[in-house]
């Protein structure tokens, strides 16, 4: 479903450009993970900004379902963020002023695709069930993160783009949690691209690129 | 003699403002400026009495300067001053309304056991607050006033004045002739032709009542009144002057006066009176002055309160000693004026004035 | 010393990244500065003429004999007196006019410099000192203060020529004259006054304490005790209490500016500080360091405020001193003359200012812990505490307002209740807006318009400043732009009325009424002649005016009356009643039906008030009392004024006529159409220098939301980023973000109609009442209302457009680094 061709992006910097993409390739089919690894700096967060329209490309093209990103206005871009996929950050980028219900539901509502069934089994799953109508604030890192990932997920969307989802918790709950989160991504039939330091979290997914200094430096299956 | 005061009224109207002026170069008077169109000072003149008693429009600056020697009933010593001065703005006869070109300025003193007390008050000429009448002899300001009571001249004043805590009323009956000063009533003021028309009456008994703080005291004493005029009185190394007018015991009488010259010998001059009125003038030699001992006065300043007189053609040598060495006169221009005592080779009381310290 | 140093540049490196919040805050303190100084310095400026005024003519507490009659006293009454032993000094006063376009009128004071009493001050100099050769001899003197001379357009040195072609002494420049006054010697005077051998007044020394005055005088001279507080400056002290409220609120205004951007700056450098501190840096050391940043910033606005102040002073000048000279015959200087002293205060102001904005942050910054704490900021628990505690304070004003109102008896009260009640009401407005928005949250819908009103909710504790700004500025607006335009209608409704009289003539004298009286009724079209007589007196220590007019239709069909008993008028021709002014009535605090003390010339006289009229800008009380009884008690009343009825065609002939034939100078003879537009035009300028500072106060306010938008646009980031990112594109949340503060200033706008209708009615039935004894029919103008309305929507548009178009234009990079993924 995702198709990523000789993509290159170079940054301004005051230095000059700075290449932070060369030439990147990789393909993912439906329902299938893929693991982004690399050292800090070799371009894994640019490529999912990228593939989530966060950024324009350079050069190169994404095509999804055969359907290329550049062309598409800011519109179109948001339009493809709202209901093509679903976000999911180190720092979990929550609304701060609703409360965990509506956190939960917003983008499957912004999407227009409301389940209430699946989402009250993504709150029972993640363990939010009884903490539905407090706001972010009152959560623990745990339970934020988990907020983040039933928000990406309650619209089912075609494609989930991970970011480190675990980053900031310690080992033994990014474990549970990132158990959960493939379940619940296996469940949801969606896609998923996944940016992790982690060689022991890569090792669960289907896939695993190596990028280096903006280069795919390998691939594994 | 009361020149000073004169001069100092000057000053004061035209010059403005120098509540402390100190001796300039330019003379005390800052009168070393020339008399312009006013009537000059000469020796050709005859005084004629009564109407020299009135005012001069014309010349410069007059006066009428009355100084009494008083005890009360308890033999305290006490002293009254009295003065009225005239200054022209400009040359010409006086008109009526405020256009007049005349100031007037009054002076009261009451020097006694109690301290020395000063009054002074300001009038415009030409709307009746001041002046002078010469027949009947009237000199006024404000409620202050000296006035003929019956007979003709200044025989018979009645003189009265008030101030803040003070006030006294006393009659002046004289028992002697007008006295004329220096040639004929000429008198020179230095050796450059600076002159006034001066004379006086000296021969005042004085009784009446006087007011201090509430308290009235039957006084009885002698008076000296003087009368002087002039246009430009000063010469301009002219720095202050010291006057004295004594009442000897015996019924002589003394004026003597230094004009203090800035570049040393100062200009002395006299008048011997005799009990009989006979008078002689007294040339700078025939006068010895010396002061004695000097005292600070509330503004800082130092005054001789105490001085040696010697006139040795009359086998004079006395000591002025002043009765209340205080008697600084807190006007818009200050200056000393009090009753002082004689001891020595004659006793007697009097006035002393000394301005330009 | 050292410590400080590092610790200053650190702290200050600050603005170098932010040069937006240093902007802010001095653009608070400058503003609020600015307004406050311009406010002082036209009360200032006001003042010290009137001091100077008052010292040319009076003096503090003088004691003076004033003629029993007429203007003036013989000559020979001064005489007599100096030489009963009375330190009197004669003063005659008149008035000179010159050459121009109206032709210029002067004061004319003649003084005698001899016998004036020590102490007083004639031109800021003691008599003693005065240059008497110059003053009294020839060609003399005419002293003039520096902006008069500038009036006549001479220079100093000139002789000055008047309309009747009269030649001044040769004009000598006195910085300390008060203004609209020339001062020659008496005797001068009296020629250019043509009046030989009279006077207006002897002044006494402050500590005379008077005999009784001598028989043959006591007829003609009255001995006026120095009176009890200066009545300029009483008089007006309403009207520069009402222009201090308002550079008060300004002010205020101001200082909220700074406030929300000083609290900004510390919770930025919230991180520096623990650093700094971490360092080795004293507690003492940081605060230090804090305040003095504080000072350096409150300089530099307070020194721009100051300069600013100046020149917002001098431009609303003009109007301040013609409204001044209007109402109560007081002359102000058309350039202002500053001491020292007001600049110092300016700046201590803006310290002041600063300090009190700052208060709150430096506490804030000595008690933060040391330690960072890694909680998340519970802002909703903050928030709902904080609402609650604001909303207790505002009802705890708000029953201060209640009790001022009920039991206040001044117009320092009637402030106190205007200032209670905008206070409260700002402190409402957060719980209100975030009560309103809670409402709205329950109606909404969908997931964007549930987050459109909880996110407003979450910005609201850092635009509640603002807000509460724009609130007050807009009620102000509201409640000033209402009492004026009802002001406005009423006035003229009661001038209409009340001048039903085609001409108006003021004799100069009792000789030249009668003369005119005598020539008018031979003339042909005059359908009524209506001669007036006037006494000054004082009751309770007010300047009072007791008017007797005769008994005729003009004044029962015309004179419009607020209460009335039934026959009133039939009463008040009969001489058995007298009519109170509204504001005599109140300052007396007599009623209809009561009955009033005169104490006349024949004793003290009783009067049952029979009716209360309006008397709008007379600053003195006012009587009408039946002319024949008014003489009966004070036989030489003078005739003060002529009214005449007059077919309309005659008007205009008959004016010329008068002027020509009796010298009628312009104010002295004035028709129905003249007399209107000149009160209409002091009305009209006194409240110029108000509504200017009211639609300033406004800008502040617009400037204030426009910054905290500004500040709030960076913090908003973190906000919208994950919105966009969730797939709302930039546009449409920076037109989101504009709509929610459109929603969030409308609906404070909606508050604010209320509140400032609510101030009108404090303004109309409170504070007019006390300032000036009138109280007015509350209207409501809706399209005013509307007006203002719009204007504070686009105040808030104007101020939200500029950060909302940075945000659209933001970067995805900046809402990127909202991520910081490869941290």
């Amino acid at each position: 479903m995702l198709i990523v061709e000789d993509l290159h992006k170079s940054f301004a910097t005051a230095q000059g450009r700075l290449p932070v993409l060369r030439g990147v390739q990789l393909q993912l089919a439906a329902g299938t993970s893929l693991a982004l690894m690399g050292e800090s700096g070799s371009g894994k967060s640019t490529l999912l900004h990228l593939i989530a329209g966060l950024e324009r490309v350079d050069s190169g093209r994404i095509l999804i379902h055969g359907q290329p990103l550049n062309g598409h206005n800011e519109a179109e871009l948001a339009r493809w963020r709202r209901e093509g996929i679903g976000l999911v950050f180190q720092q979990y980028n929550l609304i701060s002023s609703l409360n965990v219900a509506a956190n939960l539901a917003f983008q499957a509502r912004l999407a227009g695709r409301q389940d209430a069934q699946w989402q009250s089994h993504l709150s029972e799953r993640l363990g939010l069930a009884p903490l539905l109508q407090r706001y972010p604030e009152q959560l623990s890192g745990g339970q934020q993160q988990r907020l983040a990932i039933g928000r990406a997920l309650a619209a089912r969307p075609q494609l989930v783009l991970a970011d480190e989802p675990t980053g900031s918790l310690d080992e033994t709950s990014s474990e549970a949690v990132l158990e959960l989160f493939l379940e619940l991504v296996r469940e949801a039939g969606s896609s998923l691209l996944m940016v992790t330091h982690s060689a022991r979290l890569a090792a669960r997914l289907a896939h695993r690129l190596y990028l280096h200094q903006g280069r795919v430096q390998a691939l594994e299956d | 003699m009361n020149a000073k005061a004169c001069w100092l009224l000057s000053l004061t109207l035209l010059l403005g403002a120098c509540e402390e002026t100190t001796p300039t170069p330019q003379g005390f008077a800052g009168l070393g400026q020339a008399s312009d169109a006013f009537l000059a000072v000469t020796p050709q003149r005859t005084l004629q009495f009564p109407a020299d008693h009135g005012a001069h429009s014309g010349y410069r600056i007059e006066w009428w300067y009355v100084t009494a020697n008083l005890t009360d009933e308890q033999g305290r010593d006490w002293g009254a001053q009295w003065t009225l001065f005239r200054s022209a703005l400009r040359p010409g006869a006086d008109q009526a309304g405020w256009y007049s070109p005349n100031l007037w300025m009054g002076h009261a003193g009451l020097s006694g056991p109690f301290g020395h007390q000063v009054a002074e008050t300001l009038a415009r000429g030409g709307v009746g607050q001041a002046g002078v009448e010469a027949q009947p002899f009237h000199a006024w300001i404000d409620d202050w006033s000296l006035r003929s009571t019956h007979g003709s001249g200044l025989d018979h004043l009645q003189m009265q004045a008030r101030g803040e805590g003070f006030a006294y009323h006393l009659q002046l009956d004289s028992e002697g002739p007008l006295v004329l000063h220096g040639k004929q009533g000429y008198s020179e003021k230095s050796g450059q032709g600076q002159a006034s028309y001066y004379y006086s009456q000296p021969f005042y008994r004085v009784s009446g009542e006087i007011e201090r703080d509430g308290q009235r005291y039957r006084v009885s004493g002698q008076a000296w009144l003087d009368r002087e005029w002039s246009s430009q009185p000063l010469a301009a190394q002219q720095q202050g002057w010291d006057w004295f007018s004594l009442h000897l015991q015996g019924g002589a009488k003394l004026m003597l006066f230094q004009v203090r010259q800035a570049d040393g010998e100062p200009y002395r001059a006299g008048t011997w009176i005799a009990a009989d009125g006979q008078t002689r003038a007294l040339s700078a030699e025939q006068i010895h002055l010396t002061p004695l001992h000097w005292s600070n006065q509330q503004t800082g300043r130092k005054v001789p309160t105490q001085w040696r007189v010697e006139v040795p053609t009359y086998q004079l040598s006395v000591e002025v000693q002043a009765i209340e060495t205080q008697a600084w006169m807190t006007t818009r221009f200050p200056y000393w004026e009090g009753p002082v005592r004689l001891s020595g080779s004659h006793q007697g009381r009097g006035y002393l004035e000394m301005t330009g310290y | 010393m050292d410590n400080l140093r590092v610790c200053l540049l650190a702290l200050l490196s600050h603005w170098r990244r932010h040069p937006l919040q240093f902007f802010s805050i001095l653009v608070g303190l400058w503003l609020a500065t600015t307004l406050w100084t311009g406010v002082q310095a036209l009360n200032s400026q006001a003042r010290s003429d009137y001091a100077r005024a008052s010292a040319v003519l009076a003096g503090p507490a003088q004691v003076q004999l004033i003629p029993r009659r007429g203007e003036r006293i013989p000559q020979s009454a001064y005489i007599g007196l100096r030489r009963a032993g009375w330190p009197v000094s004669p003063l005659l006063e008149g008035r000179l006019r010159f050459a121009g376009e109206p032709p210029i009128s002067v004061q004319l004071l003649g003084i005698e410099p001899l016998t004036l009493p020590a102490g007083l001050q004639v031109a800021g100099q003691s008599s003693e000192r005065l240059d008497l050769a110059s003053f009294l001899g020839e060609p003399g003197q005419a002293w003039i203060a520096p902006d008069t001379l500038q009036r006549l357009g001479l220079q100093a040195g000139d002789v000055a020529l008047t309309l009747d072609g009269q030649r001044l002494p040769p004009l000598q420049l006195q910085a300390q004259l008060a203004p609209g006054v020339i001062v020659v010697d008496i005797g001068r005077a009296q020629a250019l006054l043509h009046a030989p051998d009279q006077l207006s007044r002897l002044l006494l020394p402050g500590d005379f304490s008077a005999p009784a005055l001598p028989p043959t005088l006591l007829d003609s001279l009255q001995l006026q005790p120095a009176a009890d507080g200066d009545d300029l400056q009483r008089l007006t002290d309403s009207f520069h209490l009402n222009l201090t409220a308002l550079g008060l609120l300004a002010f205020i205004v101001g200082l909220f500016i700074v406030h929300a951007a000083i609290g900004l700056a510390l919770e930025q450098r919230r991180g520096l500080l623990r650093t700094l501190r971490a360092c080795g840096v004293s507690l003492a050391t940081l605060l230090g360091t804090l305040g003095l940043e504080l000072g350096l910033l409150a300089l530099l606005g307070g020194l721009a405020g100051v300069a600013s102040g100046y020149l917002l002073a001098s431009l609303l000048l003009p109007d301040v001193a013609a409204s001044l000279r209007g109402l109560y015959g007081a002359e102000v200087a058309g350039q202002l003359s500053l001491s020292p002293l007001w600049w110092l205060t300016g700046l201590a102001i803006s310290l002041l200012g600063a300090l009190l904005a700052g208060a709150s942050s430096l506490l804030r910054a000595a008690r933060l812990p040391l330690l960072a704490l890694a909680q998340p900021q519970a802002w909703r628990v903050a928030q709902g505490i904080w609402l609650k505690r604001q909303a207790l304070v505002a009802c705890a004003l708000l029953l201060v307002a209640v009790a001022v109102w009920r039991y206040g008896d001044s117009l320092l009260a009637g402030f106190a209740l205007l200032a209670s009640l905008l206070l409260a009401a700002a402190l409402l407005l957060p719980a209100l807006l975030d009560g309103s928005l809670a409402l709205l949250a329950r109606l909404c819908r969908g997931p964007l318009s549930e987050w459109f009103v909880a996110d407003s909710r979450q910005q609201l504790p850092a635009l509640s400043l603002a807000l509460m700004a724009l609130l007050l500025a807009l009620a102000a607006s509201v409640g000033v732009g209402s009492m004026t335009e009802g002001f406005r209608q009423t006035f003229s409704g009661w001038l209409d009325q009340r001048l039903a009289a085609e001409l108006y003539l003021a004799p100069r004298d009792g000789d030249q009424a009668n003369a005119v009286i005598g020539w008018l009724e031979d003339q042909p079209g005059v359908e009524a002649i209506l001669p007036q007589r006037r006494v000054e007196l004082r009751l309770q220590g007010r300047p009072a005016q007791l008017q007797g007019i005769v008994d005729h239709p003009t004044y029962r069909q015309h004179w419009p009356l607020l209460e009335a008993q039934a026959n009133a008028w039939d009463k008040l021709a009969a001489g058995q009643g007298v009519m109170l002014s509204e504001q005599l009535a109140r300052h007396l605090r007599i009623t209809l039906d009561a009955t009033l003390q005169l104490p006349s010339e024949t004793g003290v006289q009783q009067l049952p008030v029979v009716a209360l009229y309006a008397d709008y800008g007379n600053p003195k009380g006012h009587m009408l009392v039946n002319v024949d009884w008014l003489r009966q008690h004070w036989s030489q009343a003078p005739i003060s004024n002529i009214s005449l009825r007059v077919a309309p065609e005659q008007v205009a002939s008959l004016k010329s006529a008068l002027e020509q034939r009796f010298v009628l100078e312009g104010a002295r003879l004035i028709d129905q159409q003249g007399l209107k537009s000149w009160s209409t035009q002091i009305f009209e300028r006194t409240f110029a220098a108000t509504a200017a500072l009211n639609s300033l106060t406004l800008g502040v306010a617009g400037v204030a939301l426009f910054i905290s938008l500004l500040t709030l646009g960076q913090s908003r980031l973190s906000q919208l980023a994950p919105l966009w990112a969730l797939g709302l594109s930039r546009p449409r949340l920076a037109w989101l973000s504009l709509a929610q503060t459109l929603m969030l200033s409308s609906l404070t706008v909606l508050l604010a109609m209320p509140l400032g209708l609510l101030l009108a009615w404090c303004l109309v039935a409170v504070v007019n009442v006390q300032a000036f004894g009138w109280r007015l029919p509350l209207h409501v103008f809706p399209v005013q209302l509307l007006q203002l309305a719009l204007l504070g929507l686009l105040t808030s548009l104007l101020a939200a457009a500029g950060p909302l178009w940075q945000l659209a234009r933001q970067s995805p990079a900046d809402l990127l680094r909202q991520f910081a993924d490869e941290r």
